[in-house]
């Protein structure tokens, strides 16, 4: 408590000293916690946009391999000729998968689902989409339509679908609106009862959500789906899951990292850059605390040789410098996080994305602030701790 | 007839500075300083008079030799033993006050307590102030040190020097920097709680009317005693 009480009142005494280095370290922290709620926001930001209309895992069959077309002596020669819908092998025995996935740690949500091409008519007007068929309850936990439900209502029974806005106005449709949909020789008529708007363009413009059945039907996969979709807790876990779901269900099973590989480098690349901005920033807020309060121990040489003359021991001298940096941390944690949240409010209305200072990030800031000012405060305070109190009470070197 | 322990006891020390070549500063000093002692320490500059004082006061060791205070041997105590040793039963009193400036009058007074006792307490604070008031300072307790002047400043530091009523006291130059009238009202406290409490003093002074006032002197010439003995029978008295 001494080495608390004396480290408060050296504080204090050297006011002005002081000010200037907690200033330091309030900016640093400040521009810690900035850079840090922006680089958030922004991953977080790029991660809803791409994963906010795709599933985090999918499980789907391989494509049936390529039928030899033709044979000549006896060597068979594969050719593949696209067709308009990839033919998928049927899923094998999907509610038994389905359960597996749903029984692997980190999922928290599964969805079974057929899609496939298809075209969709209104009168004169004519759209390629992409029919996405499944339970209405399970797929909202996917793919969060209801959230961005702009017209009509999330609902999928009977001949109920739902589509984005840019379908809808290619289309000249809107809300109880029938339209008809063809794939292959198959052929319904479906009303729309919902225009979402997800974010990305892709899924407004193609998107056609309806039952589970009304897809099978309409895809010719009557009982069958075309792959299990899943949602992860930790998205960044999604890979590991993934294997682990393969091993599972022994169907291929893809993760977002597999499938958004440059997106992946780029946030990695950028948790790097961010990594170096952040350690640069503490080791000058490490070395404005440690220059001053080296100064600080030769200034204060007298009083320290006073201080062990009078029974003070070295480990409380060593406390009273140690705290003195844990106090440079708190106080500059504190006011640093302050302003770098109001720094990120402040720009947060031009900003196309959320800046949100979370509670665990101004924890980081604390723990790494106080880190920082101990480690720094070290130094100086072991040669205060070391000092000749005879030597420094004459006022030698 | 009870033989009571001296306070301080130094036999042969010696003690010497430098790496390659060494120099000697005391060659083989004895010395026995009873309760209730007064005594003057004196010597040209450069004698070895501070030098001694800071291994009587623990804050160096010797090169040779033996110091015991109090009964204990001092020679294989570690830093933090020599520390609390010399929280428990020393105080130091120094030519230029040494008061920290950070702290109040009350507060640079209550540091050896405080020293010993883990932090300041308000328990403290009474004995502190009592102490001041003895030292005619009671009206300055919550002052800083730079509002006191030079005598005041050092009475504080005798106030501090007593606070954990210490069997002795050593004094380095205590009226060095002071006025012939505030030397000796500063002296006149340390006479007095001479008289009091028989704490012993040692005190270094270059003043020989201040030395003349104790019972005893001790004059180190060259690292070596070359009196010790009565003031009243000091030859080189001029």
């Amino acid at each position: 408590m001494l080495a608390l009480q004396l480290a408060w009142r050296f504080l204090r005494e050297g006011r002005t000293q002081s000010l200037l280095i907690l200033a330091g370290v309030t900016i640093g922290i400040a521009a810690f916690v900035f850079v840090s709620a922006i680089i958030e926001g922004l991953q977080v930001n790029l991660l809803e946009q791409t994963l906010g209309s795709q599933a985090h895992i999918s499980v789907s069959p391989e494509e049936a391999p390529p039928r030899p077309l033709m044979r000549d002596r006896g060597v068979a020669f594969a050719r593949r000729i696209e067709p308009s819908e990839p033919r998928r092998r049927p899923f094998d025995q999907w509610q038994r998968a389905v359960r597996r996935v749903e029984a692997t740690d980190g999922v928290v949500a599964v969805c079974p689902k057929v899609s496939g091409s298809a075209l969709a008519y209104r009168g004169a007007a004519e759209e390629a989409v992409e029919v996405v068929g499944a339970d209405a309850a399970r797929l909202r936990r996917i793919v969060d339509i209801p959230t961005n439900l702009i017209d009509g209502q999330y609902r999928l029974g009977g001949d109920d679908a739902i589509v984005g806005t840019s379908l809808a106005e290619t289309l000249g449709a809107g809300v109880g609106d029938p339209i008809r949909v063809r794939s292959g020789d198959r052929e319904s008529v479906l009303r729309i009862v919902g225009i979402f708007d997800i974010g990305n363009e892709t899924v407004n413009g193609r998107w056609l959500v309806t039952s589970l059945r009304n897809a099978q039907t309409l895809l010719g996969r009557v009982g069958d789906i075309t792959e299990i979709d899943a949602r992860v807790a930790d998205v960044y876990e999604a890979e590991r899951i993934a294997r682990e779901v393969q091993a599972r269900t022994g169907v291929p099973t893809e993760s977002w990292m597999e499938r958004n590989r440059d997106l992946l480098t780029g946030l990695r690349s950028q948790d790097a850059s961010t990594t170096m901005i952040r350690v640069f920033v503490l080791l000058a807020v490490a070395m404005g605390i440690a220059s001053v309060l080296s100064v600080s121990v030769v200034q204060r040489r007298g009083q320290i040789g006073i201080l062990r003359a009078v029974g003070t021991s070295r480990a409380v001298v060593l406390g009273v410098f140690l705290w003195q940096g844990v106090l440079f941390g708190l106080v500059g944690a504190f006011l640093g996080s302050l302003v770098g949240a109001l720094a990120g409010e402040l720009i947060e209305s031009s900003a196309l994305f959320d800046i949100t200072v979370t509670p665990r990030l101004l924890l980081t800031a604390l723990g790494v602030s106080v880190a920082t000012g101990v480690l720094a405060a070290y130094l100086p305070a072991r040669r205060a701790a070391r000092l000749d109190p005879a030597a420094a009470i004459r006022g030698d070197e | 007839m009870t033989i009571t322990p001296a306070l301080l006891e130094i036999e042969g020390v010696r003690k010497s500075y430098g790496g390659g070549v060494t120099t000697e500063v005391l060659h083989g000093i004895d010395l026995s300083i009873q309760q209730g002692d007064l005594v003057a320490l004196i010597g040209p500059s450069g004698s070895g008079k501070s030098t001694l004082l800071n291994l009587i006061g623990l804050l160096d060791r010797p090169t040779e030799g033996r110091v015991v205070i109090d009964g204990q041997a001092v020679d294989h105590l570690d830093d933090r033993a020599l520390t609390a040793l010399r929280g428990k039963k020393l105080g130091f009193i120094f030519q230029s006050h040494h008061l920290l400036p950070g702290l109040s009058v009350l507060e640079n007074v209550m540091l050896p307590s405080a020293a010993s006792r883990g932090g300041f307490q308000a328990s403290m604070r009474a004995p502190a102030k009592e102490l001041l008031s003895a030292m005619g300072l009671g009206d300055w307790v919550d002052a800083w040190p730079r509002q006191l002047s030079g005598g005041m400043q050092q009475r504080v530091a005798v106030a501090r020097a007593l606070m954990n009523d210490p069997p002795l006291v050593l004094a380095d130059e205590p009226t060095g920097n002071l006025d012939t009238e505030t030397s000796n009202q500063v002296f006149d406290l340390l006479r007095q709680r001479n008289a009091e409490r028989a704490t012993a003093f040692l005190i270094v002074t270059h003043d020989p009317a201040i030395a003349r006032r104790c019972d005893r002197v001790v004059e180190l010439v060259d690292g070596a005693v070359v009196y010790e003995g009565a003031p009243s029978t000091m030859k080189s008295w001029a």
